[in-house]
C-alpha cells in the first residue's frame, strides 16, 4: 500500500502526517486511523497532508467523515495543505469553505492553541 | 473494439479487475500513455486525476452490483488524447440499502457512500473540458469518456 500514516502528539493535539497517495483503495487505511484516534479520546487533530503525493475524492470523503465525527465527539480536525496541486482539489469541491487550511503545522497548532 | 468512435485508433486497452488496489495502475499506465502522447506536464496531474475518478467510480459501481466483470480502460490517440472508462454494471440497480453497502449492519464504507460518487463527478466535470458519460451496451453499463488536447 503506498500511503503512510504516522501520528506525533504536539500539546493536547495529535498530527497526523499523511504520505504518499490517498485514493479508493488507500482512504479506508486512513478512514480507520482517523476513527481509531477519535475513539482513543484524541480529538483534537491535524492532519498534516504535506507528503501526499496524489488524493482523490474518496480521500476527501474521508477526510469529510473525520471533520463530522470529530465536531460530533466535541473534538476538532484542522488541515495542513502546502501544496497548490492538493489545495485546489478542495477549491473545486468547495471544501476549502468546510475545511480550516493551514500551510505549515506550526500555523494550525498555533491556531488551534489560540482559539 | 466495439464501441470505439470510428477515425480514431485505439493504441491501448487494458483490462483491469474491478477492485480498487488496481486503480492506480490503471493512473500509472494512463500517465505514461498521456506522456507518450505528448501531453503537456502541466496537464498529466488532470488526466491521472480523472482517469482514477472514472476508475474508482466504475470500481463502486460493480461493487454495489456484485459484478465480477472486468472494467474497461481505452486509449486512444488522434488529435486529442482519448480515454474511455467503460463498466458493466447496470447504472441505478442496486444502490439502496440491504444491496451489500452495509457491512454487518455497520458504517458504509466510504467507496460505497453514494456522496463519493457526487464528489468523484465534481472533481471529473471540474478538471475534463472535454467529459462525456453515456450508456454501454444498451444499458448494461456506462462509459466515460474524456479526452485532452495533444502537444
Amino acid at each position: 500500500m503506498d500511503l503512510t500514516l504516522n501520528t506525533r502528539t504536539e500539546g493536547q493535539h495529535t498530527v497526523l502526517a499523511v504520505a504518499g497517495e490517498v485514493d479508493v483503495y488507500t482512504a479506508p487505511a486512513l478512514r480507520d486511523r482517523i476513527a481509531d484516534l477519535l475513539d482513543k479520546g484524541q480529538q483534537r487533530l491535524v492532519i498534516d497532508l504535506g507528503g501526499v503525493e496524489f488524493l482523490d475524492s474518496t480521500g476527501l470523503g474521508v477526510l469529510v467523515a473525520g471533520l463530522n465525527r470529530a465536531r460530533e465527539v466535541g473534538g476538532s480536525l484542522s488541515l495542513v495543505c502546502p501544496q497548490e496541486r492538493v489545495l485546489k482539489l478542495f477549491r473545486i469541491t468547495g471544501l476549502d469553505e468546510v475545511f480550516t487550511v493551514h500551510s505549515t503545522v506550526d500555523d494550525a497548532l498555533a491556531d488551534v492553541q489560540a482559539s | 473494439m466495439a464501441g470505439v468512435t470510428a477515425g480514431t485508433e485505439v493504441t491501448v486497452t487494458l483490462r483491469l479487475p474491478a477492485n480498487a488496489a488496481h486503480v492506480r495502475t490503471a493512473r500509472l499506465i494512463a500517465a505514461a500513455m498521456a506522456r507518450r502522447c505528448g501531453i503537456s506536464e502541466g496537464l498529466l496531474d488532470e488526466v491521472r486525476l480523472a482517469v482514477g475518478e472514472a476508475c474508482a467510480r466504475a470500481v463502486r459501481q460493480h461493487e454495489r452490483n456484485r459484478c465480477l466483470d472486468p472494467i474497461t480502460v481505452e486509449f486512444a490517440e488522434s488529435k486529442r488524447f482519448r480515454v474511455a472508462v467503460v463498466d458493466r454494471a447496470r447504472p441505478g440497480a442496486g444502490i439502496r440499502a440491504g444491496s451489500g453497502a452495509r457491512v454487518g449492519g455497520a458504517e458504509v464504507p466510504p467507496w460505497t457512500d453514494p456522496s463519493g460518487d457526487a464528489l468523484g463527478l465534481a472533481l471529473l466535470s471540474a478538471v475534463v473540458q472535454d467529459l462525456k458519460v453515456a450508456p454501454e451496451d444498451g444499458g448494461a453499463g456506462t462509459r466515460v469518456s474524456m479526452s485532452w488536447p495533444v502537444g
